[in-house]
């Protein structure tokens, strides 16, 4: 009974969403108020429906319903219950749902949180969404139910995939979906501009909450993915350059790019119709991300279920909507006007080369991710496009990126001049090249620049907030309340900035790991990485649906003969699954990872492979970083509510950039 | 809005169609790769082997029970074969089992090669699941697997009446692949034979 109301609730969704998508962009383009005051309701009614038919599908999952066949496939009655609960949206069905359920859920924010805005660009933006999710929730209720039923029904389920038994995973896609789909926030706005003609200060106002919003969960979800395949896989890396990778890096460069083209829009209203084209870019590459990667024409570690009629389903669907929205921008775009004019040297040109920058990386990881398929396609030839040229094509774009960071927030809008900008910044600059050559004759060049530049993006925020706040030139007390009048959203930019210093440190870092691979029998002992590593057992241990096998190892020092710590990893065999997954052993002091995965078992002894990772754990640490001055940007009440804190505007003398107003 | 129509606006349309423009490149391709792959002409996942066009490399197996063979007794072969690598411990063997009977039994030989298995397991699952093999090698330490290439087992090959590797699929045989990739293959083989 509940699945059957969780599938009528998708089909009611399915018609709101229609009528969602046409009554508000109808009645905005007759100025009728009626239809356009319909459309927050409509909004709120569609998340209403859908979240009611996700909220069925969980609970068929809980109850372990096995008539429903996405239940019968991907849980059992031995599954944890958590994983019952996860494990809904761990499968195609179930995750193009919870998809629906984050889109539906942008369309109420914009309801709930958007009454500042003028109704009828309201009103364009929740029809735009609504459009988007119309075609999804079609293709939902045609092509992909998760209510479809099985009879009779199986005694028990086939469990869910051992892989996805993990709790990183179990809470990625939420958090990927919400970075994924919060873009189409950004894209509404793009299309309802578009229909409108019109692009001004306040739009991008508007945009960047919700592009900053939606970047916080992607940069997030990103991290945790590669945290997962670290940890999990147990491959001993943590970025594959694989497709499905690739295809959650390319919103994030092109989101990235449009969330500082926006300040540009929003403080100097140019860069309109560059914004306007990356936010349909990002989205674009969110849907192509999220849907391309399970028609099966790529091919990746990360498998999902094929099947070519979705795909075909799934392409007609991108093509309407990316190019319906790039033809309404090839028709309307012409006739937005430019107005701020800017030297190549200042804020705005400095924003410039961050957007060329990012987005020539992600055209780079594009070509490589999209460049196998078509090779095939055309020439009938099969290769592969792997780390190496990704390497050693993104990092020589990725470093004048982060040379430039640190610069362009001190230079001023308009016209700047460069030596003055690198004064203020002397100290960062110069303990970055004390860094790089101290460290440059034992660590190699590569990881020297690399560490210099991780140092000068953590102390280039600094040294640009010590310089707004005149430390030691003022005094203390008076540079204290320079500080506290800075908007959040300038240490959510400082914040955010170190936080990726802290991350490339971290990759850095990684390029120095060492490891071995040997069989080792109980009583061995490996040398490597400065400790030595002791295999001191072998056992069984149960678990709840699986088997484990662990291996115990104690870690010393090699030079001191130390402890350094007990290890046990272990490999968990499925009996229902007939699956084998690996559990990595790490422990971290914050600067390095001992990392043991344990591999088959021959002739009594193991396959252990051995890691010490240096500074791995500040790759995802600084996305975290990020990810925070994100948020604390996203509680400045400017970006909120769209004005500049009282107090703020009267200490004006303070070199707090003006707000637009 | 018409009040902002500017010299140059042609320029700037052409310009800003251009991503629609390589949307629609993008997406015919797509379109092209999804019609061939329901057709089966178009495969991303499939793995090109090495093999293909050429003789097995050299080598000398022992047999399960007596003689094995030899690279020798592949590159020469009497007429058209499989080889069929396999292990007791894999279960996609198990799947394809009786796929591997059917042919068998159809006239065409296949050897087998056992990868990386004990002579016992290797027995018990023959007399469980049917004998299809003709010839039996034992590649215990996986040696030849590694020069063959082979991706993991099972994995099935055929060679031609020449010794020629004309084909290589890895993975379980099903009824579907045989028709679509072998019976091809094997009328093109008797063809060129008569």
């Amino acid at each position: 009974m509940i699945p059957e109301l969780g599938h009528f609730a998708i089909a009611l969704a399915c018609v709101i969403a229609a009528a969602q998508a046409v009554l508000p962009i109808w009645g905005a383009h007759r100025h009728d108020a009626r239809l356009i005051a319909a459309a927050p309701a409509l909004a709120l009614g569609q998340f209403m429906a859908v979240g009611f038919s996700f909220l069925a599908l969980v609970w068929s999952g809980v109850v372990s319903d096995f008539s429903v066949m996405n239940v019968a496939e991907y849980s059992s009655a031995l599954t944890p219950l958590i994983y019952k609960i996860t494990g809904t949206w761990g499968n195609h069905e179930g995750s193009i749902l919870l998809w629906c359920l984050i889109l539906s859920l942008c369309g109420a924010a914009i309801a709930v949180f958007g009454r500042g805005l003028p109704s009828a660009l309201r009103a364009r933006v929740i029809g735009v969404l609504g459009a988007v999710a119309c075609g999804f929730l079609l293709f939902t209720l045609t092509a992909s139910n998760p209510f479809n039923r099985v009879w009779p029904p199986p005694p028990d389920g086939q469990g869910v995939n051992p892989l996805l038994q993990d709790p990183g995973l179990a809470f990625h896609p939420p958090i990927l979906y919400c970075g994924y789909v919060g873009f189409s926030i950004a894209f509404a706005f793009a299309v309802a501009s578009l229909l409108e003609g019109r692009v001004d200060a306040a739009w991008g106002r508007w945009v960047r909450p919700w592009t900053l919003a939606a970047w916080c969960f992607l940069t997030c979800g990103i991290a945790l993915g590669s945290w997962w395949s670290y940890y999990e896989l147990g491959w001993g890396g943590y970025w594959f350059w694989d497709p499905v990778e690739n295809a959650s890096l390319l919103p994030w460069l092109t989101g990235t790019a449009l969330l500082h083209s926006a300040i540009v829009v929003e403080k100097r209203e140019a860069l309109k119709i560059w914004s306007v084209l990356l936010a349909i870019t990002t989205f674009s590459l969110s849907l192509s991300g999220t849907f391309l990667v399970r028609s099966g024409l790529l091919n990746s570690v990360h498998a999902f279920a094929n099947d070519p009629t979705r795909g075909i389903f799934i392409l007609a669907l991108l093509g309407i909507v990316i190019g319906g929205s790039l033809l309404l921008f090839a028709i309307r775009a012409p006739v937005l006007v430019p107005a701020g004019i800017f030297a190549p040297i200042s804020r705005e040109g400095a924003l410039v080369l961050n957007n060329i920058l990012l987005c020539s990386i992600m055209a780079v990881v594009l070509v490589g991710t999209m460049y196998p398929p078509f090779v095939q396609l055309i020439v009938g030839q099969q290769i592969s496009v792997g780390p190496p040229f990704f390497d050693s094509t993104a990092i020589p774009l990725a470093a004048p990126v982060m040379a430039a960071m640190g610069l362009g927030p001190v230079l001023s809008w308009k016209r700047a001049a460069l030596a003055p900008a690198l004064i203020r910044l002397w100290w960062a600059a110069l303990a970055a090249f004390v860094l790089t050559a101290v460290t440059f004759h034992g660590l190699g060049g590569v990881a020297a620049v690399g560490f210099g530049f991780a140092l000068w993006m953590v102390l280039s925020p600094a040294a640009e907030l010590v310089e707004r706040s005149r430390l030691f030139r003022v005094p203390l007390r008076a540079s204290w309340s320079r500080l506290r009048l800075l908007p959040r959203a300038s240490y959510g930019a400082a914040i955010g900035h170190a936080g990726l210093g802290v991350s490339v440190a971290g990759m850095v870092g990684m390029t120095l790991a060492v490891h071995t691979i040997q069989l080792v029998h109980p009583g061995e002992t490996v040398t490597t990485g400065g400790f030595d590593w002791t295999l001191v057992s072998l056992r069984d241990q149960p678990g709840p649906d699986y088997v484990a096998r662990v291996a115990t190892l104690r870690v010393t020092d090699a030079r001191s003969g130390a402890p350094v710590a007990v290890m046990h990893p272990a490999r968990r065999a499925f009996p229902l699954q007939q699956q084998t997954t690996t559990d990595v052993s790490i422990k971290t002091n914050g600067l390095r990872d001992l990392y043991v995965a344990m591999g088959d078992e021959r002739d009594g002894g193991v396959v252990l492979r051995i890691h010490v990772n240096p500074l791995a754990p500040w790759i995802w640490f600084g996305a975290l970083i990020m990810a925070l001055g994100g948020a604390l940007s996203l509680s400045d009440r400017r970006l909120r509510i769209g004005a500049p804190i009282r107090l703020a505007r009267r200490a004006a003398g303070v070199s707090v950039p003006a707000a637009a107003e | 809005m018409s009040g902002m129509e500017q010299p140059g606006i042609i320029r700037r349309r052409l310009l800003l169609g251009v991503p629609l423009v390589l949307l629609a490149a993008a997406g015919g391709g797509w379109a092209m790769m999804l019609e061939r792959m329901q057709q089966g002409e178009f495969d991303p996942h499939s793995l090109p082997s090495q093999l293909i066009g050429r003789r097995v490399p050299d080598f000398t197996l022992p047999g399960l029970t007596g003689a094995g063979f030899t690279g020798a007794d592949l590159q020469n072969p009497k007429q058209p074969m499989l080889v069929n690598f396999f292990a007791s411990w894999c279960v996609p063997c198990l799947q394809e089992a009786g796929v591997l009977g059917e042919i068998a039994k159809g006239g065409l030989p296949i050897w087998g090669i056992a990868y990386k298995d004990a002579p016992d397991a290797t027995r018990a699952f023959l007399a469980q699941n049917g004998n299809p093999y003709a010839r039996i090698a034992m590649d215990r330490p996986g040696r030849v697997a590694i020069n063959w290439g082979v991706y993991g087992v099972p994995e099935t090959y055929f060679i031609d009446g020449g010794g020629i590797v004309r084909w290589r699929y890895a993975g379980a045989l099903t009824d579907a692949v045989v028709q679509r990739d072998l019976a091809p293959l094997l009328a093109r083989a008797e063809k060129s034979a008569s």
